[in-house]
């Protein structure tokens, strides 16, 4: 037992990894076979990311150093002070990333099961899925630089190929492609800073290389690389255009686990913020070209959203949206972080709101994607215009749909009320036209959902969908985990900022504690 | 106990159990108005079809209305901004690696001006 728990971080990579070799052999013996296998493996990686996260929000940071038995031998006497081998660092920021990964992993691949039960090409599915977890898991659990750019090149992949899974007239190929295609670019201009750094520095270790940037000219190329290749990823504005074409082509449960594929991004951006070059970085600056970016996607994002006709289109122009809060809470965080007064009274608060809306925006956005597909499953179109009266049919489906609207709009009770409440009151003291601007995009955003909702599911049962059932049970399942845990995070909001949010705002803005957990001897 | 569900935004606080027991209370309103109503209606008979001035009841999708047709004043309304916005997402991949590249040069400015 004392093996498993000590290696848990390995297992977190080792055990989806596992599962993506696997599940084509597994395929062969039969789908029910293959449907336990899958959902066994996505089990136990869940319980894995939970146990993980636990043990650092109660006991603190883990360093693992893959190839080595022993904890002290994470520097090697004879590499110079500089920890050689690759390692895991996670802290409490990672734990928070890890639970958002290991909820709504479980959930999509729940719901696959079902939804995936008429089409064939299903262990290819799989095995891409696990190659996403896998990927997700890797860029939030690594401590080091090329690590990160291994991760996200396997999460960007196995996306793309997931995009481009079901076949319609080529138009998936093509929104796989383009995804594929940016994602390949971004990862080259990441994978030129990481050589930047590395020719300057000799490490890719992401807690030394914290400990001895200075902001060179080389260092500050390295740095627009790194930040405009995850700001795109994360489907920041105007680098979104990929995300409407690939989350609304792409199967349902893999739209869902793409969110958090960003939300990885996201961190990875922050991660390069605040901690690699916390040091020496123009906080201020940088902090508000954040909140800029964040603006622009949260008004674009809402204001692209309305018109749409595609279900999908519509949620991934709001997933567009919603990423820009997160970017206007941590932008707000990093622009008071030099100054120390501020940085308490505005920038953790603001901090928090982000990062507590990354998680709420897992659940809710999970939720509504989720919806969507249940739509697709039974109606065989996303295409508004031509649906109705789902509602008659549908009730459960509709009950969570109408949870998920209202927690993305920021309705109370729902969990994404809590957390645009913290944006919007940090951001108010920091500028108030900030926090008009997230309130008008919230009104925007409850307005483009009331149509939503009116055009699938009010109005008389139609002819063409009166014999419409109700989602599969494993479906709704998986919905109802997710709408659950979006009624009980609005519920106990507190409860959930004190455990879990509130050690990775701080962890995030204490960056000589990241490079101290790693070099300091753990 | 009443500590335990509320939120301290740092400038205020926010408690949800005041806001569900509100919730419940309008449903419960709802509920007793909608158990006064009438007794004796049927929901089988000619009550329950739609009275339009004589004239039969069109088809059911006939009488949906298409998300199309919702917030169109809206978008009349922003026509200006919806002609400035849209044609930016084009659906072209050059055009994507292009805003990519434009903010890595806009990103580079700001960095290196203000360090």
């Amino acid at each position: 037992m004392n093996i498993i728990m000590n290696n848990l971080p390995a297992l977190l990579i080792a055990i989806p990894l596992l599962g993506a070799i696997l599940t084509p052999v597994i395929s062969r013996y039969g789908d029910n076979l293959r449907n336990g296998w899958v959902l066994l493996i996505s089990l136990l990686t869940s319980v894995t990311g939970l146990l993980i996260a636990s043990k650092v929000l109660t006991q603190g940071s883990i360093v693992y150093t893959f190839g080595v038995s022993a904890l002290n031998e994470i520097i090697p006497p004879d590499s110079g002070g500089i920890p050689v081998r690759i390692i895991f660092t996670i802290d409490p920021m990672n734990a928070f990333m890890l639970v958002i990964a290991a909820i709504v992993g479980f959930c999509i691949m729940l719901y696959s099961v079902s939804s995936m039960q008429k089409l064939s090409g299903k262990d290819g599915f799989y095995t891409l899925l696990f190659l996403l977890i896998t990927g997700v898991n890797g860029m939030i659990a690594t401590g080091d630089i090329f690590n990160f750019f291994v991760f996200l090149e396997i999460s960007s992949l196995a996306g793309a190929a997931l995009v481009a899974y079901r076949i319609d007239k080529g138009v998936a190929a093509e929104a796989g492609l383009k995804y594929g295609a940016l994602s390949t670019i971004g990862g080259l201009m990441f994978l030129t800073g990481i050589g930047i750094l590395l020719a300057q520095y000799d490490t890719l270790n992401m807690a030394v290389l914290a400990s001895r940037i200075q902001m060179t000219p080389l260092d500050m190329i390295a740095f627009v690389l790194f930040f405009a290749a995850l700001a795109m990823k994360c489907g920041a504005v105007p680098m979104h255009f990929w995300t409407p074409d690939s989350y609304s082509m792409a199967p349902s449960a893999v739209t869902a686990f793409l969110v958090v594929s960003s939300q990885a991004s996201l961190y990875g951006l922050f991660r390069i913020c605040y901690t690699l070059y916390g040091g020496v970085l123009n906080t201020f600056t940088i902090g508000w070209v954040i909140i800029i970016l964040g603006v622009l996607s949260m008004f674009v994002g809402v204001t692209m959203a309305i018109p749409q006709k595609d279900v999908k289109r519509l949620m991934a122009y709001h997933a567009v949206s919603q990423t820009g809060y997160m970017l206007l809470g941590v932008g707000v965080g990093l622009a008071a972080l030099s100054t120390p007064c501020l940085l308490n009274s505005v920038g953790l608060p603001a901090l928090k709101g982000g990062l507590f809306h990354i998680m709420n925006h897992a659940l809710y956005k999970g939720l509504l994607f989720l919806t969507a597909g249940v739509i697709f499953y039974r109606c065989g179109t996303r295409n508004l215009n031509k649906l109705g009266g789902l509602g008659h049919n549908m009730k459960w489906t509709m009950i969570f749909f109408i949870i998920g609207a209202l927690a993305i709009a920021g309705i109370p009770p729902f969990n994404g009320f809590a957390s645009k409440l913290l944006i919007y009151e940090s951001t108010f003291i920091f500028n108030p036209v900030l926090s008009v601007i997230a309130m008008v995009v919230s009104i925007l955003t409850l307005a483009s959902f009331v149509k939503v909702f009116h055009s699938m599911f009010m109005g008389p049962v139609l002819p063409e969908y009166s014999e419409v059932k109700e989602a599969p049970k494993p479906m709704l399942i998986a919905m109802g985990i997710l709408a659950f845990l979006v009624i009980l995070f609005g519920i106990f909001p507190q409860q959930v900022i004190d455990f879990m949010v509130t050690p990775a705002a701080t962890a995030l803005v204490n960056y000589p504690g990241y490079i101290h957990a790693v070099l300091g001897g753990v | 106990m009443i500590e335990l569900f509320t939120l301290s935004t740092g400038y205020g606080s926010w408690n949800p159990v005041f806001w569900v027991i509100a919730f419940a209370i309008a449903l419960i309103i709802g509920w007793i108005i909608w158990s006064r109503g009438e007794k004796t209606y049927d929901s089988g008979r000619e009550a329950s079809s739609p009275y339009i001035s004589g004239n039969a009841e069109p088809e059911k999708g006939a009488v949906h209305i298409r998300a199309g047709n919702l917030y169109w004043g809206y978008t009349d309304a922003l026509s200006g901004y919806y002609r400035f916005i849209k044609p930016f997402h084009t659906g072209n991949a050059s055009d994507y690696l292009l805003a990519y590249l434009f903010v890595t040069a806009i990103l580079l400015i700001v960095v290196v001006i203000f360090r």
